[in-house]
């Protein structure tokens, strides 16, 4: 015979819940949440705002000593226009989008059969190259940055496309990225697709990369993002103004031509930046996707 | 179509042995079963004889000659996933083709864009179309054709994989619990049409499950596994009726069968809680032996009924009863002198045979007994005689009331 159950008596009667107290506390939650996420987006988009007023406002108006939001003499046309007229604004977009179009490139096709091998097949050492790969994530730029220099200037290669990407071709974020991902897909699909025929190679490309889409754009737009913005390494390979990136040429205008033009300055700031963030926004969803799917949050 | 033969295989990972010499002859055109519970080892087997995984020691041969050095693809074996394993991206049609498309063009006949210049691609795609639709109209999915997986109900998704695995015509289809994603309704409907499609193709069927009515069901031969060996291999019946070892008699039949304590006594007759049974065994007095008794080889009756018809039998209080409508199963807390609890399944209601205290008593056929050592191996027949006292024929001189 089994013993008989009781379930646990409450100690205390739960409160009434009426309709107008389950309103109140919920309006006041979403206030509470919508406040705090406000500040935290005030923060991060007032540069962006500052950099925007100043391209429209006039010389004077910049330095003067009341702040003001919106300029009272509006000159934007003008600090656009001597931006444009000036700088080789093109050039430097140009230069930006063969730039990091080539880095990602040869990044995608090499971190994703790295990434698949360390995800998907079986082999001895692969725990190892997997410790590297992430020790590898620790190692920034500016540590291998005077060897790479050196190297790249006895072949003659200084001031040429290939300086600016060539470090950046190995990513090891991209591996362990895509390592992520790929140890999520299913593997009766790779199983059967083994079966069927297919080589590791085409199993790759041909089967997992067309699930991968969503890895892959979030990689683009980390991948983008940095090298667009990258100073550093552009600055220390790049002399030539007709090869430089968008940060680097803005760098050679400010000393160059606009001395303290900051209106002007902030015009060719806005417009380098512009393409960038109207990218992420058309592949903002995507690249969510991307991130939750990968476990990186 | 090919015969399967697996010579003393076995399978570690370390000093973990997964499987210990498989011996397996699986004839041209039959139907095997393995069943076992997971991680018995079974899906592993399968996965050897595809070429999936590489085993530690012995041969797999297919169609008699030894395939251990072929690749997955090589082996022409096509296997049936659990999860179906189709293509995401593809469409129905790119699915089931893709086995012919890999094996009849080459690689520049299959690279983007370049293999528009191929004008034997060209002749051959057709003429895979035409194989396709012929593959999809004996399992009727010509309609999905140009759909996406993703847009497949499981049952659909089930023929698909089934198609693809069939375009190759491959000499033995190897199924790694294909249903047991599927509903319950929808196992059962699949369950005959996998039996009949064996039957139309006359192919090698090597089928991994873990449910024994699958196994008993489809089955021309069963393979019971467990710990990485093969326990017991013959038809479904004769795993049913003749159980080699007590785990083979738990796994198979539902109701699970019952185990009761029982012990050699004197005269080497079987003693039930201290009740002679009229049947001999060869095995040492007092040595320990386990009783098994299936629940539809017990029949319940009233407690003064069974009294009154000098019946011995085993009596119990009525613990709990199942309605399946069509039958009753009992499950009765059995009184001393015996102990434990006993499951029946009978086809009339409880109340039938209990009294105002929920007693009743249950009866069995000796012969209907299953006696297994202490080791849990079956007792052969030829170990066991029918004691000369044993003049009663069907109910048994079990435990006095």
């Amino acid at each position: 015979m089994a013993t008989p159950l009781a379930l646990p008596v409450p100690t205390r009667e739960p409160r009434a819940v009426t309709p107008l107290s389950v309103l109140a506390r919920r309006i006041a939650s979403l206030l509470l949440v919508h406040a705090v996420l406000i500040a935290g987006a005030v923060v991060i988009l007032l540069p962006f705002v500052w950099m925007v007023i100043t391209s429209i406002k006039s010389p004077p108006e910049i330095f003067a000593v009341d702040f003001s939001l919106w300029p009272k003499h509006f000159s934007g046309a003008e600090n656009y226009g001597h931006a444009l007229a000036k700088v080789p604004l093109v050039r430097f977009a140009l230069n930006g989008i063969i730039v990091c179009l080539g880095i990602l490139v040869v990044q995608v096709l090499v971190a994703v059969p790295c990434a698949y091998a360390l995800a998907k097949l079986r082999f001895p050492g692969r725990n190892a190259l997997f410790t590297l790969v992430l020790l590898g994530l620790c190692i920034p730029i500016q540590v291998p940055a005077l060897p790479l220099y050196m190297g790249l200037a006895k072949v003659g290669m200084l001031n040429t496309y290939f300086a600016i990407m060539m470090p950046f071709f190995l990513s090891v974020f991209a591996i362990f990225l895509f390592r992520q991902f790929f140890k999520g897909y299913p593997d009766e699909i790779i199983q059967a697709a083994r079966l069927d025929g297919m080589s590791e190679f085409e199993i790759v490309w041909r089967i997992v990369v067309p699930s991968a889409w969503p890895a892959i754009a979030a990689f683009a737009v980390f991948s983008f993002v940095a090298h667009w913005n990258d100073l550093y390494w552009p600055l220390i390979v790049i002399s030539d103004t007709n090869l430089a990136t968008p940060p680097l040429g803005m760098m050679f205008f400010a000393d160059a031509e606009s001395g303290s033009n900051y209106g002007a300055l902030t015009a060719a700031a806005t417009m380098l930046t512009a393409p960038l963030v109207l990218a992420f926004l058309f592949a903002r969803r995507r690249f969510i996707d991307g991130i939750t799917m990968t476990g990186i949050k | 179509m090919a015969s399967v033969e697996l010579k003393a295989v076995g399978k570690s990972f370390g000093d973990v042995h997964v499987l210990s010499g498989i011996d397996l002859d699986i004839a041209d055109g039959e139907f095997l079963t393995l069943v076992g519970a997971s991680g018995c080892g079974k899906s592993t087997l399968l996965r050897i004889i595809a070429g999936l995984e590489v085993q530690s020691t012995g041969n797999v041969l297919i169609g008699g000659a030894p395939v251990d050095h072929l690749r997955p693809h090589e082996r022409r074996v096509a296997m049936v996933f659990q999860s179906y394993a189709l293509y995401p991206h593809m469409k129905v049609f790119g699915n089931i083709a893709l086995p012919l498309v890999m094996s009849r063009l080459n690689v520049f006949e299959r690279l983007p864009l370049i293999r528009m210049l191929s004008p034997r691609r060209h002749r051959v795609m057709p003429e895979i179309a035409r194989e396709v639709r012929a593959v999809a109209e004996q399992l009727q999915i010509e309609a999905l054709l140009e759909r996406r997986p993703s847009q497949l109900s499981g049952g659909q998704r089930q023929r698909v994989a089934l198609g693809r695995a069939m375009v190759r015509s491959p000499a033995a289809f190897l199924m790694d619990e294909p249903l047991s994603n599927l509903d319950a309704k929808l196992r059962v409907h699949m369950r005959s049409e996998l039996a009949d499609l064996h039957a139309r193709l006359g192919a090698t069927f090597i089928y991994v499950t873990h449910d024994q009515v699958e196994a008993m069901t489809m089955s021309s031969r069963v393979a019971m596994m467990d710990n990485g060996v093969i326990l017991q291999l013959g038809r479904p019946g004769e795993l049913y009726s003749r159980p080699a070892t007590v785990k083979v008699a738990q796994f198979i039949g539902t109701p699970t069968i019952n185990l009761l304590p029982a012990r050699v006594g004197a005269g080497h007759v079987v003693e039930l809680f201290g009740t002679a049974l009229p049947v001999r065994v060869k095995h040492a007095v007092g040595s320990a032996l386990t009783l098994g008794l299936r629940p539809e080889a017990v029949t319940a009756a009233p407690v003064a009924l069974a009294a009154r018809d000098h019946q011995h039998a085993l009596v119990g209080r009525l613990h709990r009863s199942e309605n399946l409508g069509a039958e009753h199963i009992l499950h009765v807390d059995l009184a001393e002198p015996a102990s434990g609890t006993l499951t029946c399944k009978v086809a009339s209601e409880p109340e039938a045979f209990v009294d105002g205290n929920r007693r009743l008593a249950l009866t069995f056929s000796p012969a209907a007994c299953h006696i297994f050592d202490s080791d849990g191996r079956r007792i052969g027949d030829a170990d066991v005689q029918s004691a000369a006292e044993s003049s009663v024929p069907a109910p048994a001189r079990v435990a006095v009331q």
